[in-house]
């Protein structure tokens, strides 16, 4: 088996096992409940860029030179939290605490650099204008780290967005990578019926970035979109990634009552038959 | 930092708060290697172009995107970087007020605000312009300190302590160009403590900004009418000196608040939240704005309007030493 398949394949199963992580901590939170969906379509993600993408260090979480990745779309907790978790941040165990009283791991995620979580998040459409400053003292200081933001489709909705998407194309941001987690619901229902924004691509060529378009579920293409040589220079990328929310459990999937809610003990069982190895 | 001496003083009064801000800037950054100023497309008018011009590396202008400002900032400092921002006090607290709870709140980064013309210094502008809500809602957010400086002197000192402060600052600018002097000379000034002025016996005068000037003023006037009023510079709202209200407490018939802001949540409010909780403090006396927009008009018609001149602060004071209540008579705001 070559390297890149052997990646492919560690990538997957860590999908995997993060997704059924997350089920846990959703069954774990009880009456509280989790925004489960939101968090399943970005697992893929957060596998290949904390397991295949990005220059980490649990042991040096303040590195200087290390990769930043700020989850702006806060709802997305689980795929953040189930990523450090992978990657040594958390221990299992710790990820037991989810939603209980002074956890270091809230519904949404709140700020605590020394275990991997950079930015406190919630509230939307904040997080791009936060990696273009920390993209900027990279550059500033020629450090060679790069910044990931990751946002919602729906959340592009909000305009604070698009004050950074302009701003981003204009300090010419090369080392910021946007990511789009593209799956078509946001809260109300259907993105094209609550707000279509159209083309998310045209969009953000139009503001000077480079995009790319791809499978966010097909761990090698992320894996291509965040790695292969960039086309155009001197300017900041955005990976739109079209997704499915819920994805992975056939009950979940595309259903939008998945947003957030609490999971039974036999729903879990059922779900984790069908991410079973 | 530069000197304070009269004639700084007087330089730094024609220059008005937010020429002086880019003195005080310029200065300060000269020797701080990790200070970055952002400004929403508002050098000019905070008084930047010379930083501009010397310091091209630690300048950002980040167009017409207050939001985008704050969080930008907040990114700089979360990588090490002691971030001042720019732009109108009224916009930096409103429209960018979630970033400013989040970002400088509850992520605690080190963002320095410099909130220009806070209050009705704009003048004919309008209420757009006007920041009379500003140190209300500061206030209100977790772990911010919000500044508001008397004078030239006071920026300059208040800017200069910022270079080494750590965490999340809100700074208040008010006046136009000519502001009244109330520092000539040299004086201890630390975040949190306030500065008495004037000693008194009958009446304690709280004041900020460029109140603070006019509240020296309607002392004097009262002590020519047989009132004894002491006056303190409260430049820092928060977190308040509550020891220095806690004592005119102890002495004053009567506390008084004066501030260039609505009376409702600005120091005002800080003073009678802190006086409230001791009980059986002394009646409070709110000078400031009433609790409506009014038309535009030149600064000092507003100040006049508005009753916040010298003289006219006295005339309240005295006026409610006469009576039993303490609202703000309308008779004595002039009508619209």
């Amino acid at each position: 088996m070559g390297e890149r398949e052997e990646l492919i394949n560690k990538l997957r199963a860590m999908a995997k096992r993060m997704r059924r992580t997350a089920l846990a901590m959703t069954l774990g939170a009880g009456p509280h409940g989790a925004h489960v969906g939101p968090s399943l379509s970005i697992i893929d993600i957060c596998a290949v860029l904390y397991g295949g993408v990005m220059q980490i260090d649990p042991r040096n979480p303040l590195w200087t030179e290390r990769d930043r990745f700020l989850l702006s779309k806060g709802h997305g907790a689980l795929g953040l939290y189930t990523a450090l978790a992978e990657t040594g941040f958390f221990t299992r165990e710790e990820l037991n605490t989810f939603e209980t009283p002074e956890t270091l791991l809230s519904g949404q995620p709140a700020m605590c650099v020394e275990r991997g979580i950079e930015i406190s998040s919630g509230s939307l459409g904040l997080g791009l204008s936060i990696g273009i400053g920390v993209a900027l003292a990279g550059k500033k200081a020629q450090r060679r780290y790069n910044t990931y933001v990751l946002m919602g489709d729906g959340e592009c909705n909000e305009g604070a967005v698009w004050e950074a998407a302009m701003a981003a194309a204009h300090f010419k941001l090369d080392r910021l990578i946007a990511i789009i987690d593209a799956n078509g619901l946001q809260s109300d229902g259907l993105c094209s019926t609550v707000m279509d924004m159209v083309s998310h691509e045209a969009k953000w060529r139009s503001f000077g970035w480079e995009t790319r378009c791809v499978d966010g579920h097909d761990v090698s293409a992320l894996l291509d979109a965040f790695t292969a040589t960039r086309k155009t220079p001197n300017c900041p990328l955005v990976v739109i990634a079209t997704t499915v929310k819920g994805r992975g459990v056939s009950f979940m999937e595309n259903n939008n009552e998945w947003h957030h809610n609490r999971l039974s003990q036999a729903q879990y069982g059922a779900a984790l038959q069908e991410l079973a190895d | 930092m530069l000197p304070i001496n009269a004639s700084n003083a007087r330089l730094w009064s024609m220059l008005g708060s937010r020429g002086t801000f880019g003195v005080a800037m310029l200065e300060a950054a000269g020797g701080a290697e990790n200070i970055m100023v952002l400004t929403a497309d508002l050098s000019v008018t905070s008084g930047l172009e010379r930083f501009r011009g010397a310091h091209p590396d630690k300048f950002l202008n980040v167009g017409i995107a207050e939001q985008n400002m704050i969080g930008i900032a907040a990114g700089l400092a979360k990588e090490g970087y002691n971030t001042f921002v720019t732009t109108f006090s009224n916009f930096a607290a409103m429209r960018s007020y979630e970033q400013i709870r989040l970002h400088l709140g509850y992520m605690r980064l080190n963002v320095k605000v410099i909130g220009l013309a806070g209050g009705m210094a704009m003048g004919h502008f309008g209420n757009t312009h006007y920041g009379i809500e500003d140190m209300a809602l500061m206030r209100a957010v977790p772990g911010l300190t919000v500044i508001a400086p008397a004078d030239g002197a006071e920026i300059i000192k208040t800017v200069d302590a910022l270079i080494t402060h750590q965490g999340p600052v809100f700074v208040r600018l008010t006046g136009a160009m000519n502001n009244p002097i109330v520092y000539a000379e040299d004086y201890n000034f630390t975040i949190g403590k306030a500065v008495r002025l004037r000693q008194g016996t009958d009446v304690a005068i709280f004041a900020c900004g460029t109140m603070v000037f006019e509240s020296l003023v309607a002392a004097r006037n009262l002590e020519a009418q047989g009132v004894s009023a002491s006056v303190t510079n409260m430049h820092t709202l928060k977190p308040l000196d509550t020891d220095a209200i806690e004592e005119a407490c102890s002495y004053a018939a009567l506390l008084v608040t004066v501030e260039e802001h609505g009376v409702i949540g600005g120091l005002g409010g800080a003073v009678a939240e802190c006086a409230a909780r001791r009980g059986g403090a002394p009646r409070q006396l709110f000078i400031g704005l009433p609790d409506r927009f009014g038309k535009s008009g030149d600064y000092k018609y507003l100040l006049r309007k508005y009753g916040l001149t010298g003289e006219q602060i006295a005339s309240n004071i005295m006026a409610t030493l006469g009576s039993r209540t303490c609202n703000v008579p309308e008779s004595r705001v002039m009508a619209e």
